[in-house]
């Protein structure tokens, strides 16, 4: 579904990313793991169309077709749906409008997101429809964020640390949520500091390190008894 | 001042008003989606009154004058923000310089056009003369230009708070990548609200030359303006753009009527003040 092949990135002259590969198969929820700075918002922009970073060097493709170089909203259409870290969900606009803004028939079939849909996944957000998404707390922006970005009717999520600031409690419930998501067979990208809530959600992980290349790949299990792994590459 | 005259000015400032509102309504989305000062607004405000003057002239029609203002005024929008901004979208001090280049070539062409002397659009025998409103009697024209002003008003906040092209505008303020990250093309909204300004100023230019008159300089008197109402009232903000213009337009009346040698006294005082307590405006993001 989505393939990322050698690819470099830079802010300026700054070179973050120097050949990562990754890819993520249809239906598949891949976890990419890093410590703070280490490049997985750099890459996940870059999947995104969003400038800066700039891609230097390499290739993604999505469904088969390139992506890299086109414009945001263009690899949007295509199907690539972000949820991107700081949330970022539009403060001045109510709940309602956030997903109004977004919404996007589905390309083919009739079981797509509609705004029902996504109030049952998240019916907190259907108790807050009126609100304005700034004085929502942490954990509705979130929902917020992720309900926004199915209602373009995505074949995939790219999530950048979801969990980023929530309490327990509320990350337990987006866990849920997500869980739900995989049932139903969408792909996603998820990206996380720590292994926390990929451990029982990705499919395989990969860790981006120091020098902006994939220093380790597996599948959860094996990372969880790799002492040395988490503590070289995630610092735990 | 007795009452009349209060009422007078009152009336007075309230048209004047309602012509800024047209200038500073455009101004204020331009710059609250696109971070774009543009300093070619009042350019846009002489050109369209210019276009709009001839074509009334022309067919005798002051209808086809305010038809053809406005979609003179879009084009040349159009041609800006496609073909001149786009270039140099996000650069600040370059975006700025330009806008200042095209307001300089407006004016050099409208003399050149239409010459230094001050021209008046000819408007329709119903809205001559006075209108008695019981115990005074005032211009038709400038409850035609209020009423107008209304109109625009109300339609632009349905547009802007009820339909999802709205929508995507105020999220575009918000957050524009993630706008585009949506799927949504920013570029067409550029474009669409940078030609609703423009259309704005095009018409305010034709009936504002019913009001006061088209003249060399009109454009920066009027820019000056409008640039003190988006100020007060908050950039990027419409509902900042009418209190804005009403603080200004009442502000312009009375204080030539109470202070006429300190009119742009009267005018930016209030402005300074303003800024001091609300740097951000009235009602602009605190
Ligand atoms: N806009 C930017 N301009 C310059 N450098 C940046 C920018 N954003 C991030 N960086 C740098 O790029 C590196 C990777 O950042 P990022 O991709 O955000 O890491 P992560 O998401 O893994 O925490 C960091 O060293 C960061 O300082
Ligand atoms: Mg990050």
């Amino acid at each position: 579904m989505l393939k990322i092949a050698d690819v470099h990135a830079n802010y300026g002259t700054a070179s973050i990313l120097r050949g990562v590969d990754l890819d993520v198969a249809s239906g598949e929820v891949v976890g990419l793991l890093g410590r703070n700075g280490m490049g997985k918002t750099t890459l996940v922009r870059t999947c995104a169309g969003l400038a800066p970073p700039r891609l230097v060097q390499g290739e993604i493709t999505f469904d088969g077709q390139p992506i890299h170089g086109l414009p945001s909203y263009q690899i949007g259409a295509q199907g690539i749906g972000l949820v991107p870290q700081g949330r970022h969900v539009f403060g001045s606009l109510t709940v309602l409008e956030n997903l109004q803004v977004a919404a996007r028939a589905a390309k083919d079939g009739d079981d797509g997101w509609t705004l029902d849909r996504v109030y049952g996944l998240f019916p907190r957000l259907k108790d807050r429809f009126n609100s304005r998404a700034r004085n929502l707390s942490g954990g509705e922006q979130q929902m917020l964020a992720i309900g926004r970005a199915l209602m373009t009717n995505p074949k995939m999520l790219l999530m950048d640390e979801p969990s980023e600031g929530l309490a327990p409690i509320v990350l337990g419930v987006i866990r849920q949520q997500l869980q739900e998501l995989k049932t139903q067979g969408l792909s996603i990208l998820l990206v996380e500091q720590s292994l926390g809530m990929a451990e029982r959600l990705c499919d395989r992980l990969y860790i981006l390190g120091e020098g902006g290349v994939i220093v380790w790949e597996g599948v959860p299990a094996d990372l969880n008894a790799d002492e040395r792994a988490k503590r070289v590459h995630l610092g735990v | 001042m007795t009452g009349q005259t209060f009422l007078f000015q009152l009336l007075n400032g309230l048209s004047f008003a309602a012509l800024l509102f047209f200038l500073a309504s455009g101004f204020t989305l331009i710059f609250g989606l696109m971070r774009i000062v543009n300093l070619a607004h009042g350019g846009f405000y002489l050109v369209g009154g210019y276009v709009g003057l001839t074509v009334a002239t022309a067919t005798g029609n002051f209808w086809l004058g305010l038809l053809a203002a406005p979609l003179a005024i879009a084009a040349i929008g159009l041609f800006t923000e496609r073909v001149l901004l786009r270039r140099i979208r996000g650069q600040e001090l370059p975006e700025v310089l330009l806008t200042v280049g095209i307001a300089f070539v407006f004016a050099d062409m409208s003399l050149e056009i239409w010459g230094g002397d001050p021209r008046s659009v000819p408007i329709p025998g119903f809205l001559r003369g006075g209108l008695d409103i019981g115990f005074m009697v005032y211009p038709r024209y400038r409850f035609f230009v209020i009423g107008c002003a209304v109109l625009v008003g109300v339609a632009l906040f349905l547009a802007h708070s009820k339909t999802r092209i709205g929508a995507i505008v105020r999220a575009g303020v918000d957050d524009r990548e993630m706008v585009s990250a949506l799927g949504i093309n920013i570029n067409k909204i550029f474009t669409g609200v940078f030609i609703v300004g423009a259309l704005l100023a095009g018409v305010a230019g034709l009936i504002g030359g019913g009001l006061l008159s088209l003249v060399p300089g009109a454009d920066t008197e009027i820019l000056l303006y409008s640039l003190a109402v988006v100020i007060i009232g908050g950039l990027g903000s419409l509902p900042g753009a009418v209190v804005g213009s009403l603080i200004v337009g009442l502000a312009d009346a009375f204080g030539r009527a109470l202070l006429p040698d300190l009119s742009y006294f009267t005018l930016f005082a209030p402005m300074a003040l303003i800024l001091v307590v609300r740097p951000r405006g009235l009602l602009g993001r605190q």
